[in-house]
């Protein structure tokens, strides 16, 4: 479950793993009765319409500003978004 | 005629363009209503007041003008997780307490060019994932008809506040029900569209092949009218189909009071054993009605893989979400930890901070199914599962106009009853979670009250349609609402 939650990029205190384990073991119990049904060639659905492939022509259109991009960001500079070192030494 | 706040989209049309009432007018006895009952009912999570009375005097002018539409000066409810251009949009978590978008969504932009007026933003399960609004970072919701109940979720605050007079009519989405079971719990009428009916563009993304927007109101004609302004084509949502605009008011006005000619199904799936036996029997009175409007009703329908449908749910919905929730890194926008020493640190305490339990907890469903070496067992196979049960409804349509069923397992229960059983909890949607896995429309309508506590609390019938026809599911939810007019009723605060 650590494992989990690092893929996640959740932290979690000691508790938070004590509480969750149980509580995912329970949850993940209940999807063994998938294992009953027969699926042999069976297609997956992926989502309900028959749409495929659908995208708009290659061409630049007005968008949102800068500005209003970065506007909500917890930590911005000169019209950036900060964070911390991502490659790390 | 009720007081202005409890009049039907409908009504309010009338006296509105017979200039009996004004917008701001209606408006005000909305808001006074608001202050008067939202201490304890608690649907909204942001008021917008001022703005309101404003849309409503532009609303004022446009009917001056004979240039309102149906819905103009109306007013609605926005649920918090759709996304409103300057007006705080939180998805009741603490990711997104002091989000402010900088775009409406499409839906907004559309009941925005209607005219309406935006009462405020409502309440919900966090990032709606839940059934009782009780998973929301802020405070839960309280159920109208009993304050010591939920109003169902995860859209509870639009639920409740159409319920009690707090707008005419509200917004909410359905991932797996968010919509019909507090409609049901609330004595309202929810919607939800096939999927692809109504853009998601804005709409704050849980499952993305699963969600959908949709409207409460207190009557079926009004939800037709709010859907007949939300359906359409929406070039920025690729999963939004073009077809042509379906009226689906015109449909329900010139269609006759009576069901003579429909076959309606019964999914014995749906009426189990351990049903609760006063919803078993306010459902089949339900099923009397109908048979008495003229239609013909089977009870030899079968879904046999209803009982898959809930782990099919809760591997593909987490799944979805584990990748739509990624995006809240503390970087871009929302809530963001600033004190750990590397950047991974500060993603982990934000996500850890931002989050409440039940979002951590299907995001990491969610992140284990789609994991190395679980994929093809859960999700891969959950979406196989999902095929079958998407047959099966095709295969009982051969033989039915629609499908007829309870909505909820049990009337609303107490605050605070499921909280500790995530489980028991996800049960709540077990007669909803299918339509959405099918990508079918469905709709609850009020369909009486059953007495708990001394209490009458509301339930609600099912009515499912195959692929867009909406038209249809109406026509039935309205002719049923008609014959036995529980609309009417209106809980006392």
């Amino acid at each position: 479950m650590l494992h989990v939650a690092k893929l996640a990029r959740i932290g979690l205190t000691d508790e938070d793993v004590v509480k969750f384990q149980g509580q995912l073991s329970q949850i993940l119990e209940h999807f063994d009765v998938l294992n009953q049904i027969d699926t042999d060639g069976v297609e997956p659905t992926t989502h309900t319409l028959p749409l495929q492939g659908i995208a708009r022509p290659d061409e630049p259109a007005p968008s949102l500003s800068q500005e209003a991009a970065v506007a909500n960001a917890p930590a911005r500079q000169d019209g950036y978004l900060r964070v911390r070192a991502v490659l790390e030494e | 005629m009720p007081d202005p706040q409890f009049l039907t989209i409908s009504q309010a049309r009338t006296l509105l363009d017979r200039r009996e009432i004004s917008a701001v007018d209606l408006t005000r006895a909305v808001l006074d209503e608001v202050e008067r009952v939202d201490g304890r009912v608690r649907a909204y999570t942001t008021v917008t007041a001022d703005l309101a009375l404003e849309q409503a005097r532009l609303a004022d002018e446009r009917i001056a003008r004979g240039d309102a539409g149906p819905l103009t000066g109306i007013p609605a409810c926005i649920k918090d997780v759709i996304c409103t251009d300057g007006v705080r949009t939180t998805c009741s978590s603490r990711m997104l307490e002091e989000f402010v978008p900088p775009y409406d969504a499409h839906v907004v932009e559309r009941l925005k060019a209607c005219g309406i007026v935006m009462i405020g933003k409502s309440n919900m399960d966090e990032f709606a994932m839940g059934s009782s609004t009780e998973n929301s970072a802020f405070f839960a919701t309280h159920n109208p008809w009993d304050l010591g109940r939920v109003p169902g979720g995860s859209s509870g605050g639009s639920a409740a506040a159409t319920a009690a007079g707090e707008c005419l009519f509200a917004l909410g989405s359905d991932t797996g029900g968010s919509i019909r079971q507090p409609a049901a719990l609330c004595g309202v009428v929810g919607v939800k569209p096939t999927y692809g009916r109504v853009s998601r563009y804005g709409l704050v993304a849980f499952a993305s092949s699963l969600d959908q927007i949709g409207p409460f109101t207190r009557s079926v004609r009004d939800a037709a009218l709010v859907l007949d302004a939300l359906i359409g084509h929406d070039d920025r949502d690729s999963t939004s189909v073009a077809l042509e605009a379906p009226n689906l008011t015109a449909a329900l006005d010139g269609s006759g009071p009576d069901l003579r000619g429909l076959r309606a199904g019964v999914p014995r799936e749906y009426l189990p054993d351990n049903l609760d036996p006063l919803v078993r029997a306010n459902f089949l009175e339900a099923i009397e009605v109908i048979r008495g409007l003229g239609a013909e009703v089977t009870f030899d329908v079968s879904l046999p893989s209803t009982d898959a449908a809930l782990a099919v749910y809760y591997v593909l919905a987490p799944s979805e979400a584990s990748a739509n929730l990624a995006r809240y890194d503390g970087v871009k926008y929302g809530f963001g930890y600033q004190q750990g020493g590397s950047m991974w640190e500060n993603m982990e305490r934000t996500r850890q901070l931002g989050f409440g339990d039940e979002v951590k907890r299907r995001i990491m469903i969610g992140t284990y199914a789609l994991s190395a070496g679980y994929y093809d067992a859960f999700y891969l196979k959950a979406q196989k599962v999902r095929t079958l049960i998407r047959r099966e409804f095709d295969a009982a349509f051969t033989n039915c106009d629609v499908l007829l069923t309870p909505v909820a397992p049990t009337p609303a229960f107490r605050l605070g009853e499921k909280t500790n059983d995530p489980v028991a909890m996800y049960f709540s949607d077990v007669f909803t979670i299918p339509v959405n896995i099918a990508g079918l429309p469905g709709a609850s309508v009020p369909s009486g009250f059953i007495e708990v506590g001394g209490k009458p609390l509301p339930v609600g019938l099912q009515v499912i349609a195959p692929t867009f026809a909406e038209a249809q599911m109406l026509r039935v939810a309205n002719a049923y609402e008609q014959a036995t007019n529980w609309h009417e009723r209106h809980p006392l605060l």
